[in-house]
């Protein structure tokens, strides 16, 4: 079997990221980037199940600017097998990554699709499930933990009241949680590994894809600051504020 | 065109989210028509039609949709889609599971998390976990909106009177299949609908601990909360997480202890009217955002508060 795992290059989320004057969008010129921490969640659980034997074969797909070859370059040193480079402006959508994952998918015929369950810039969290319609296959979001037969996968997933355990056929979509794993770190003789590995480059004209934007950004805004507060004390001073000046207690 | 929201409802009681996403609703025209979808539904379509400014609602009651999986759900909507100009639905893991699927099977770019409706096309959101706001347009024909329930009023739960109608099921896809779930259940109100929220963070130490946060909430009546990193070790189940990529909430009261204030964090929690910070550390960022911040040992001043509060 052959596992498929998006990545995306975003803005590391270490960064304070800050929105243009222009209120066109934030800045992305000199800012660290980074691969979406789901993404490298997601390369490590096909990673994993590679090294359990139940996959042959681990290929990253990254649909953005040239530069987002690094961030598949960042999942090969990690130990995936090769890559697949879409560029598009870094704005594309959801719904037209999702199309071009889809026509990938068809390409390529992978038994599963590993991805983050959101990407921490547009934090959109729907990329996999569009993908999994497109399809017309099975989704399992938000996976705290998967474990595949050659049919079925079983994933424990993260929903609002606690856990739930869903079995869905393969091939399957899954989007992966926090808690899944733990990411490796890539050594350096993988760094340098990584660097042969191959890449290849494809368009989104040649996978007959309109990735024309169906939402237009009218701006980008920064939030409004909270205004700074007071430092307490005590306990005592605490309580008694909380008593007369916010009334709920 | 009418517009359609998705009750989102779990053992016979509507989610509190959903009268936040009929809110939202009603900012973009009338008739709203709401969707019950699920197995056995019991009392919740009666309930629905009590909802203010709901006209109508459909009942979809068969064994496909028990347990709301996304791969039935989808073509249910699609089905419906052609009568509504917008479909919402609360931006919680069932809305986050179903709605995008059904968007792509409409060829439709969701937009989620809306806070602001601007106008019926256009809508302001939550981008970089909330350190920026895009205010965005959509050009499709039928707009699919997930709702961040902070951000508006829960709408009226008593007071409608609409009309019920049944519709067919649109059959098992047999892709997935529910087998088990383990809630966390508890006798404390909901986070995210909650008055106060107390949370804890990797400052707790341990799990043990946390029942010093819990004992506070008991006398508060409120729910308790925690921070990615107080998950990550095991001292609280991960539907208490509060964040960028766990639960938004605004309380009127939210008091963060032992937690550091990180980006992911804030943006779970910013909103709330008030924000508590106990930290040891003068220099956390959590006291930036707090509007009354003590520096202390929280395992001296949190069973100084329980006692305070007798
Ligand atoms: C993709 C991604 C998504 C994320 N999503 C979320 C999210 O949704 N929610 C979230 O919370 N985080 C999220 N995070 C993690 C986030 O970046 C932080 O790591 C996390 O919030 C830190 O939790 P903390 O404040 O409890 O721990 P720390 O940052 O370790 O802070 C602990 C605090 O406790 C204080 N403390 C320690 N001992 C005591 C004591 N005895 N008395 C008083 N104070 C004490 C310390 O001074 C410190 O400030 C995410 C990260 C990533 C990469
Ligand atoms: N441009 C992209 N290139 C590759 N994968 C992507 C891209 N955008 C989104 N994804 C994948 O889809 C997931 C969810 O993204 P989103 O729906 O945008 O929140 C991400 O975690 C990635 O796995």
């Amino acid at each position: 079997m052959k596992i498929l795992v998006p990545v995306k290059r975003v803005i590391d989320y270490n960064v304070k990221v800050r929105v243009k004057q222009d209120q066109t969008g934030v800045e992305l010129n000199n800012v660290k980037m980074a691969m979406n921490p789901f993404d490298e969640i997601a390369v490590e659980q096909a990673l994993r199940i590679k090294e359990a034997g139940d996959a042959q074969e681990v290929v990253l797909v990254s649909i953005g600017p040239s530069q987002a070859q690094e961030t598949l370059r960042t999942g090969l040193a990690m130990g995936a097998d090769r890559g697949i480079f879409i560029e598009a402006p870094h704005e594309t959508e959801s719904l037209s990554v999702a199309k071009l994952l889809a026509n990938v998918a068809k390409k390529e015929n992978p038994g599963l699709i590993i991805c983050g369950k959101q990407a921490i810039d547009d934090d959109n969290n729907q990329t996999g499930q569009m993908m999994s319609a497109i399809l017309g296959w099975s989704q399992a979001t938000f996976a705290s933990s998967v474990s595949l037969t050659s049919e079925n996968a079983t994933v424990i997933r993260e929903i609002d009241g606690g856990l739930e355990t869903i079995k869905v056929k393969m091939p399957a979509v899954i989007t992966v949680d926090l808690r899944l794993n733990e990411p490796r770190y890539a050594s350096l003789p993988n760094i340098m590994k990584a660097k042969k590995k191959p890449i290849d480059t494809l368009t989104a004209d040649s996978l007959g894809v309109d990735i024309k934007p169906r939402l237009s950004v009218i701006k980008v805004e920064e939030p409004a600051a909270r205004e700074a507060g007071i430092k307490v004390n005590s306990v005592a001073e605490l309580v008694e504020k909380l008593k007369e000046e916010v009334g709920v207690i | 065109m009418a517009i359609l929201v998705i009750i989102e409802h779990h053992n016979g009681a509507i989610a509190p989210a959903t009268l936040s996403t009929v809110t939202a609703a009603s900012k973009l025209g009338e008739p709203i028509e709401a969707l019950v979808a699920g197995h056995e539904v019991k009392n919740i379509p009666e309930t629905s039609t009590e909802i203010k400014s709901i006209s109508k609602v459909l009942v979809a009651d068969s064994g496909e949709y028990a347990h709301s999986l996304a791969e039935n759900l989808a073509p249910l909507i699609v089905q419906l889609a052609e009568n509504y100009s917008h479909i919402l639905a609360p931006a919680t893991t069932f809305g986050k599971n179903i709605m995008p699927r059904a968007a792509a099977l409409l060829d439709v770019m969701q937009i989620s998390d809306i806070v602001e409706v601007v106008s019926p096309d256009t809508f302001k959101r939550p981008i970089y976990a909330g350190n920026a706001f895009a205010t965005v347009q959509s050009m499709d024909r039928i707009k699919l909106i997930t709702v961040r329930s902070t951000a508006f009023e829960a709408s009226e739960a008593s007071g409608g009177s609409a009309v019920i109608e049944k519709i067919s099921g649109t059959g098992n896809l047999g892709l997935s299949e529910f087998k088990s779930s383990e809630l966390s259940g508890s006798e404390r109100p909901e986070l995210t609908s909650a008055g106060i929220v107390v949370s804890g963070g990797r400052g707790m130490q341990d799990k043990s601990h946390f029942s010093m946060l819990e004992n506070v909430a008991d006398k508060l009546g409120a729910a308790v909360g925690a921070s990615r990193a107080a998950v990550d070790a095991g001292f609280a189940p991960n539907d208490y997480q509060v964040g960028q990529t766990g639960k938004v909430v605004a309380p009127e009261l939210y008091m963060a202890i032992g937690i550091s204030g990180a980006i992911q964090h804030l943006a779970g929690m910013k909103d709330s009217k008030v924000i508590v910070a106990i930290n040891k550390d003068e220099e956390a960022p959590i006291f930036q955002v707090a509007d009354y911040g003590l520096v202390a040992d929280l395992f001296e001043a949190v069973p100084e508060l329980n006692s305070k509060l007798e």
